[in-house]
């Protein structure tokens, strides 16, 4: 019998997912032995029009990792789904919007004057700026257009399943593999993790306690957790209620509070909101004042409690139309 | 011309105890009262999810109200106290979106407070229509990409 193709694909992102695909170390001889890899570019050169060469169904399934913020990402993905009968959205970035989904937190008009402009390492003064069309020295280049939002790969093309985490860990990767290869896959739309939610799974969950007396929100750039108590319970943003179990408790052991790349836990319909929520079951606060104030120590809503779900939480985006354009 | 005419669309999640029977009242003594307000009957303020509150401006309300028992009168204990630490992180998490803080509203109501739940209700009308309308998904609109 003929191998199965597979395909992997980079929209935006950093690489890190790549480097998992690598990672699977003795893993990855088990699936190359078991799959071709017909595309991936990250290692080998290969062009839009290869693609457009391959019968439908002739490579089986599409892993795409990174959001989507360009044009040309666009007319990638669009393309391989066209082609692969089975497209998973791999990592948070093509899961969620990841971390690239934060610049959801501003304009393009912004990016673009702080990265031509205003940056101190700039000297442009001729004001150049990207331009999707150009002609230097009589030929005509095109760049891909930056599109005006980031988004999370099932908000431009039909996504069948999710590999969360940033990166994927390597087990949930070839256990999803092997699902494949043996066809046992979930219901379409499943996300190949874990039902339960971090806390469930974490070591320090015992030291959890049913009410805890917060003042204030502590951050780790500003001190460092005990190692051996639930962070939340110390007064760090633990996104553990919130998310989905499944990393291997990564950060934790590396007595870091989770950031939640693992995105919400099934069935919640906005992560952010959803660890509010559990936030504000914990504080200390009895009146409006203290309430305020606790409030008031937890640092950039937005970057915390959507530090990898913003594209695709409920309001998506800010949307500060008024921001002078420099 | 159109913000003239401009009738806010409120969602308000009212606890069942307290302040939707503060709203009956209000309604059985045939208090004159804006209709701006639609009444979602939770258990308690404590069972608002803040997803719901983002939600229904997602979904195109302009204001968001939450009443429930005043404080030492909640029927679980501790829900509105809940509510209470909610609320001001939810507001400047909207703020931090882009949506204008006063569009929330938390206020206690008792089950014997018709008069005040009125009054509550005119007034924080007027705070919305003040603001003007939301349209929360046109503006994401126009900050996207269609693609
Ligand atoms: S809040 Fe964080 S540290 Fe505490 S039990 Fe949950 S995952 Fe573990
Ligand atoms: S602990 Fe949280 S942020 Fe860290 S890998 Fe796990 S899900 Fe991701
Ligand atoms: S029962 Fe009314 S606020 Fe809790």
């Amino acid at each position: 019998m003929a191998k199965p193709k597979v395909a992997f694909y980079w929209c935006a992102s950093c690489g890190g997912c790549e480097e998992t695909v690598v990672d699977l170390a003795e893993d990855i001889l088990k699936v190359v032995e078991a799959v071709d890899i017909a595309l991936w570019p990250v290692a080998l050169d290969f062009k839009l029009k290869d693609v457009e060469t391959w019968q439908p169904g002739e490579v089986a399934v599409a892993f795409i990792n990174g959001a989507v913020r360009l044009s040309e990402q666009h007319e990638w993905v669009r393309l391989l789904r066209e082609k692969c009968p089975l497209v998973i959205a791999f990592g948070s970035c093509a899961h969620l919007g990841g971390i690239p989904g934060l610049a959801n937190d501003t304009t393009r008009e912004e990016i673009l004057a702080n990265k031509y402009h205003r940056s101190l390492t700039v000297d442009n003064p001729n004001r150049v700026e990207p331009r999707t069309a150009c002609t230097v020295n009589g030929y005509e280049l095109e760049l891909p257009l930056f599109w005006k939002d980031v988004k999370p790969l099932d908000a431009v093309i039909d996504v069948d399943y999710y590999l969360p985490g940033c990166p994927p860990p390597t087990a949930l990767v070839a256990q999803a593999v092997d699902a494949i290869l043996k066809g046992a896959l979930p219901p379409k739309g499943s996300v190949l993790a874990p039902e339960k939610s971090l806390c469930e799974s974490c070591p320090l969950n015992e030291t959890k306690p049913e009410t805890l007396a917060i003042k204030e929100f502590k951050r780790v750039a500003t001190s460092t957790p005990e190692p051996d108590r639930c962070y939340l319970a110390q007064g760090y943003v633990c996104m553990g209620p919130a998310t989905r179990s499944g990393c291997g408790e990564r950060c934790i052991h590396g007595n870091m509070p989770c950031r939640g790349c693992f995105g919400p836990t099934p069935g919640a319909l906005d992560m952010g909101t959803k660890m509010l929520g559990a936030l504000g079951t914990l504080g200390e606060a009895d009146s409006d004042g203290t309430a305020m104030a606790l409030a008031g120590t937890l640092a950039d809503p937005i970057g915390t409690l959507y530090r990898f779900s913003l594209p695709a939480s409920l309001l998506k985006r800010r949307c500060i139309e008024k921001e002078e354009a420099l | 011309m159109e913000e003239a005419s401009f009738e806010p669309k409120i969602v308000g999640f009212l606890c069942r105890w307290c302040s939707y029977t503060g709203a009956d009242l209000a309604g059985t003594s045939r208090v004159q009262y804006p209709s701006n307000v639609v009444a979602v009957r939770v258990m308690c303020s404590g069972r608002v999810d803040p997803t719901f509150v983002v939600k229904a401006f997602a979904d195109g309300a302009d204001g968001v109200l939450i009443a429930g028992c005043h404080p030492g009168d909640c029927h679980y204990l501790e829900g509105n106290y809940k509510a209470m630490r909610r609320v001001p992180m939810l507001k400047n998490l909207l703020s931090q979106f882009g949506i204008e803080p006063a569009r929330l509203r938390l206020e206690w109501v008792s089950a014997s407070e018709g008069e005040q739940f009125a009054a509550l209700v005119k007034e924080f009308t007027e705070q919305v229509r003040a603001l003007g309308p939301l349209r929360w998904e046109e503006r994401v609109a126009a900050l996207s990409e269609s693609a």
